[in-house]
């Protein structure tokens, strides 16, 4: 049994001009001590099929539309709001780009960090006090026990991301779930931090799930990946059978857009083009047709096909794969 | 690549600038924040000049000091010659139609109210170029020259994505014919797929108008693809400079070098084992002594934090003008650039 099954998802959001299915049918599954990437662009549903396993999910305006996400088996989707509580932070813990959404700005660390300890361990405010400074020890933050008395606006980005993480871990969660943690920091901080998670995840043992839209970040951590696109599952590999051997256009496109080397100075960069398709009103076939350069170099009846039929996620030698036409060998 | 070098058409000179901070009880002045402290560089007629560096390393505070968004504390900057950061307010305005801005948040940049081919337009109501008519043609032609249709002109911002509203921001910004264009992290806000769009649309533009870019980026893959010589910041200065090639084939500076190797390879079979840069980067109203960088250079020795190291040439001296190789970093020969 997987850690984490996530079977089915669907999310909507109800907007004025009508239903937004933002997760439409997400089914992938976590193994304990794996680390998954879920990749995709902005609106890709990538961010609400991880809030919806801690159901953070504001409703309304989201709605659950079907679907179960289990968690050893459980389904968190119909839980109780006390199981709900025990799992959120105990089990499961969050990590988010912007650390200043769940760091309270009136409280000090030490503050903050010994609420979750009281609250799960009954730790008293010295046992708490230690017990944080080992964990601010732990995520690599020099003089840890003069940064419990400061407030987090204090801190530097890095270093608010690094007590973010500390937080997540105090509980020795089964599962952390990571949006896009270092997004919104530097390049050499970013190092930093996918260094740390990558450290701590070996010595905890703990599963992580990895939301970003870099792959450059997906080639450094993961050992999974689900690509999103348009609130479906579209490809679901091993990441290194991913990056060599991608078989649907769209992953095979975001792999060929990014500036690497080996492209020519100032030559023209591979892209995508044209823009995702409304999720009010999706198109019938597969969501990516508008957009394909395989679909360009098919025949009228197999054109057809892709407008009509959607195609569902079918296994192949490596993984997953949702394209009636699949690329084969990592080419086009 | 492109040599025999041409005239530069912008020439900044030690230009500074400098903020005060003020605090305590009645408002005192506390200190000074150096966000641009004595940066040289000139940037070549029809090339890209990349301006990297992480966040308060002062690079976007650059790029509005040389439009003039903000007053320079000092030094001097030269466009074609005349005098940008001393010109008069009338002076300015002429100026302003060979130097334009792209912003990085297209979403922020674009008046709502205004529809997008009235956005397009308004730099040449306000310049008073053309009659309605030859306006409302330049502006269609703007439209498909940047990949879009002239059916979009009556549309919101709203109506358009990240990458179409950039599109808009170009070709705003294209509608005075401009020489130099400065550009903020103009493919930050963007998704992978659109963001190789807009930069082929710009390398396209360089190549069919002559544009000049100051092209400023904390990435350092896209300013590779983009740039023909690089800058890189830290702190306010510029601590390397140089051709592109030599920048990432050769970098001389420690930050260069670790700035480099922090890139995701992009290669699962080649993951990082060491991390590259420890620490953050100081607060700029206290920098370390010496050379800014000193308190995270692995490098570091005593000398370093005694007087800031000059730019000084890397290997041999390039005779040809805006191709030096430059560092800013006395151990550089000892750490074998």
């Amino acid at each position: 049994m997987p850690l984490l099954d996530i079977d089915n998802l669907q999310v909507g959001f109800a907007t004025d001009s009508g239903l937004v299915r933002a997760v439409d049918g997400v089914s992938f599954q976590l193994e304990a001590g794996q680390t998954v990437g879920v990749v995709g662009e902005s609106g890709c549903g990538k961010s609400v099929t991880a809030a919806s396993i801690l159901r953070l999910v504001p409703s309304p305006p989201g709605k659950f539309l079907g679907g179960a996400i289990r968690f050893n088996g459980i389904d968190i989707l119909q839980m109780r709001r006390e199981d709900l509580s025990n799992l959120r932070g105990r089990e499961i813990a969050m990590v988010f780009q912007d650390p200043m959404t769940s760091l309270n700005p009136v409280f000090t660390i030490e503050r903050q960090m010994g609420e979750v300890l009281a609250l799960r361990f009954g730790l008293d405010r010295r046992a708490a006090r230690t017990r944080s400074a080992a964990m601010l020890q732990t995520v690599g933050i020099p003089d840890p026990d003069s940064r419990l008395d400061v407030y987090p606006h204090e801190l530097s980005g890095g270093m608010k991301q690094r007590v973010m993480i500390a937080m997540a871990l105090l509980c020795e969660p089964k599962l952390l779930i990571a949006d896009e943690p270092t997004t919104a920091l530097d390049v050499t901080v970013q190092a930093q931090i996918l260094h740390l998670m990558r450290d701590l995840q070996q010595r905890t043992g703990a599963a992580v799930l990895f939301i970003t839209h870099d792959m450059g970040v997906i080639a450094e951590m993961c050992d999974v990946v689900v690509v999103m696109y348009a609130g479906r599952v579209v490809e679901r590999r091993p990441v290194i059978e991913l990056f060599e051997h991608s078989r649907h256009p769209y992953t095979k496109g975001l792999l060929d857009s990014i500036p690497r080397k080996g492209v020519a100075h100032k030559a023209e960069l591979p892209t995508i083009e044209g823009t995702v398709p409304s999720l009010l009103t999706p198109p019938m076939g597969c969501r990516f047709a508008d957009r394909c350069r395989r679909f360009n170099a098919l025949g009228a009846d197999e054109q057809r096909r892709c407008r009509q039929d959607d195609p569902t996620l079918r296994p192949d030698r490596s993984g997953w794969v949702a394209c009636h036409f699949p690329l084969d060998g990592g080419a086009w | 690549m492109s040599e025999p070098a041409v005239a530069p058409l912008l020439v900044v000179d030690d230009l500074k600038k400098h903020y005060p901070v003020h605090g305590g009880l009645w408002g005192r002045t506390i200190g000074t924040i150096r966000a641009v402290d004595g940066v040289s560089f000139s940037v070549m007629k029809g090339e890209t000049l990349g301006l990297v560096g992480e966040s308060g390393c002062g690079k976007s505070t650059l790029g509005r000091t040389l439009m003039r968004l903000e007053e320079p504390t000092a030094g001097r900057v030269s466009f074609e010659g005349r005098d940008l950061a001393h010109a008069s307010s009338q002076e300015l305005f002429g100026l302003r139609r060979d130097l334009q801005m792209v912003f990085q948040d297209p979403y922020s940049s674009l008046n709502p109210r205004m529809t997008v081919g009235e956005i397009v337009r308004e730099p040449l109501v306000v310049h008073r170029i053309g009659s309605k008519a030859e306006q409302l043609e330049r502006v269609r032609s703007l439209f498909e020259t940047v990949g879009l249709t002239s059916e979009m002109l009556g549309r919101y911002p709203s109506e358009f994505s990240g990458g179409q509203r950039q599109r808009i921001g170009v070709a705003r910004a294209l509608a005075l014919n401009p020489k130099l264009v400065i550009a903020d992290e103009p493919v930050s806000a963007l998704d992978v797929s659109v963001q190789s769009q807009v930069l082929n649309l710009m390398v396209q533009l360089q190549r069919e108008l002559g544009l000049t870019y100051v092209f400023i980026s904390h990435d350092l893959s896209v300013v590779e693809h983009v740039s023909d010589t690089v800058a890189i910041m830290y702190l306010g200065r510029i601590v390397e400079k140089g051709p592109v090639q030599q920048i990432f084939g050769r970098p001389a500076h420690p930050y260069t070098r670790a700035l480099i190797q922090a890139i995701p390879s992009g290669n699962p079979r080649e993951r990082r084992e060491t991390v590259p840069l420890e620490g953050e980067t100081p607060s700029p109203m206290s920098p370390p002594a010496g050379c800014a960088f000193s308190s995270r250079c692995p490098f570091a020795i005593e000398a370093c934090r005694q007087t800031p190291p000059p730019l000084e040439h890397v290997g041999t001296p390039n005779p040809t003008p805006g191709r030096e190789h430059l560092a800013a970093c006395i151990r550089r020969e000892a750490i074998g650039a």
